[in-house]
């Protein structure tokens, strides 16, 4: 079936002329009408705009154009700016918000011919680990309807999973597109911090934010990442570094690679996650690897970290939502302050409220120093553990999530528990790294995930591995029941 | 509880958010319980590490060279706005 054709194969059949874009892109977007009812993966599907752009794209094919993302038809997680297509960010405050412009990763996958079917639910503004903060409701696990899919870029996993799209576009602060990847079976990637342009992308914590992939295995997300990269002087943390070519390093062979094992990670692992584990460290030995025990004695304190400086940034960048220029306005405000105070009680859910509160207090007079320059030293020292360990290792690796996909409204009413489940994934965020998520195995017939990050800039290698990794096995492979 | 009713009012007004009468008990506990897990961050010997300005090593703001890039849009900005009067933004009466 053509959904479970890779995008190599994809861009092969259009480049042949043996299937056009509007077919493909029927394709899909009957699957999605097929689907989505019951996943609450997209909060709007643009057929009509996407007929029109497989359209232009077939012309530019029968023009004899080729490109490896030409036709193929994506997903965009919400939070990319869309010009003319609502840009809700998972949120009441923009339910009612039309991008006047394109983010660039946006512009880059459009040049490239890709197709857009929809965009992705999302925890409102990205401030989740579940999709249940979503404005639009939760997104639903295709593995098991009755678990999440993960957060926050959840719808673009959930859709991946359940084949309603080749790929889907996502963003990760502490962990949102590795943690959902893990939780739906997908592989997701995200880039080094300033590797791709987070331009449109609407901002949650600036200095953590970084936009990546979501594919069905490492060497389309390869081919996806080779479009997004780049330097853009409109982002001013964009780094002006060339980008490598990710394609052709996929298959380097990993003989000799070294490979860290983190003790933190390990350190109270559950023994079926554990289990999972060595038995892709066997694969990887099989490969040529070797492993190398390495330790981050400040690990543990990089979820304390995150949920200071996160919300630091998060508190800052969402003052930009009054009422005033865009978004959600209360009725007949009384005053101006009333204004302020209800458009934005009223528009942002109670995540957003939390973490906008956490923030003004931890940046607030007498607190700054006690928790934002401290988590910003803390945050110095985690990242210096990381630089010294790639002086000893290529890779690290290590489970994605403690646990795979929980129950719907599990963990709603328990922040702490929540935010925990990204202790394996913050780490990279804090330290700027690219790190990628993959199916491994399963437990009580859910995917869990193996978790590579690299040192800055390696994503090539990153992908490569995965790559390796995916040329052995076959868990990528597998599709969710009743959506094969 | 270590915020208290009154701490947290005095927050939610600096980030100019209206909280329900029902709504601040949850706030009150569960800030409490993010303010007490982020307390383990006292525990960090931070004592000779300067404050992380930047992931990458060496990197810096990127600074713009002074020429115009943005031309006048404000008719497709302002679209997104609630309330627009020749231009400007309108808001309740603020002098009175």
């Amino acid at each position: 079936m053509l959904h479970d054709l890779s995008i190599g194969a994809l861009a092969d059949l259009l480049g042949r002329g043996k299937l056009s874009s509007v077919e493909l892109t029927r394709h899909f977007l009957g699957r999605i009408e097929r689907y989505d009812p019951a996943l609450n993966s997209l909060i709007t599907a643009t057929a009509d705009q996407a007929l029109a752009a497989a359209a232009d794209a077939d012309r530019r094919l029968q023009r004899g154009e080729s490109g490896p993302l030409l036709g193929i038809p994506l997903i965009h997680k919400d939070i990319f700016c869309t010009e003319g297509v609502r840009t809700s960010c998972g949120s009441r405050m923009l339910d009612n918000f039309v991008a006047p412009y394109d983010a660039t990763v946006v512009e880059r996958l459009r040049a490239a011919g890709g197709v857009m079917l929809g965009k992705a639910n999302m925890d409102e503004f990205a401030m989740g680990s579940s999709n249940e903060t979503s404005y639009y409701g939760p997104v639903k696990n295709p593995w098991d309807t009755s678990k999440v899919p993960g957060g926050s870029s959840g719808g673009s996993a959930a859709a991946t999973a359940a084949r309603l799209a080749p790929y889907a576009t996502g963003t990760d602060t502490g962990g949102s597109i590795r943690q959902p990847a893990a939780l739906t079976g997908v592989t997701g990637i995200k880039p080094t911090y300033g590797r791709v342009s987070r331009y449109g992308i609407v901002a949650f914590a600036s200095s953590l934010d970084q936009a990546g992939v979501f594919a069905r295995s490492a060497a389309d997300a390869a081919t996806v990442l080779q479009a997004m990269a780049g330097f853009d002087p409109r982002d001013s943390t964009s780094v002006d570094v060339p980008v490598p070519d990710y394609g052709a390093a996929l298959a380097q062979t990993l003989a000799g690679l070294k490979i860290g094992l983190l003790a933190e990670f390990f350190d109270g692992l559950e023994a079926r996650n554990v289990a999972l584990i060595e038995a892709a460290l066997a694969v990887y030995r099989s490969l040529g690897a070797e492993t190398v025990d390495v330790s981050l004695p400040h690990l543990p304190l990089s979820v304390p970290t995150y949920y200071v400086v996160a919300p630091a940034e998060c508190s800052s960048n969402l003052s930009r939502f009054d009422g005033v220029r865009f978004g959600y306005r209360c009725e007949a405000p009384k005053d101006l302050m009333d204004l302020y105070k209800r458009s934005r009680g009223e528009g942002f859910g109670p995540e957003v409220k939390r973490r906008i509160m956490t923030g003004t207090y931890v940046l607030s007079a007498g607190y700054f120093d006690a928790y934002y320059l401290k988590a910003q030293k803390a945050r110095q020292l985690i990242t210096d553990e990381f630089r010294a360990a790639f002086t000893q290792v290529d890779l690290l690796l290590g489970p994605t999530t403690p646990t795979p996909a929980f129950a719907l409204g599990a963990k709603v009413d328990d922040p702490i528990t929540m935010y925990l489940n990204d202790i394996y994934t913050i780490g990279a965020n804090l330290a700027g790294l690219p790190g990628l998520s993959m199916p491994c195995g399963t437990i009580d017939g859910l995917p869990m995930g193996l978790q590579l990050i690299g040192p800055h800039f390696a994503e090539a290698r990153v992908l490569n591995a995965a790559h390796q990794y995916q040329l052995a096995t076959d868990w990528h492979l597998r599709a969710p029941r009743g959506y094969e | 509880m270590s915020l208290t009713r009154q701490e947290v009012e005095k927050i939610a007004h600096l980030a100019r958010l209206s909280i329900s009468e029902q709504e601040m008990p949850v706030y009150v506990t569960s800030l409490s319980s993010i303010v007490d897990f982020v307390a383990e961050l006292a525990s960090a010997d931070t004592g000779s590490v300067a404050p992380m300005a930047h992931p990458l090593v060496g990197l810096r703001q990127r600074l713009r060279s002074d020429v115009v890039t943005e031309t006048d849009q404000h008719e497709r900005y302002q679209a997104n706005a609630p309330s627009v009067q020749a231009a400007l933004y309108v808001v309740p009466r603020v002098i009175e």
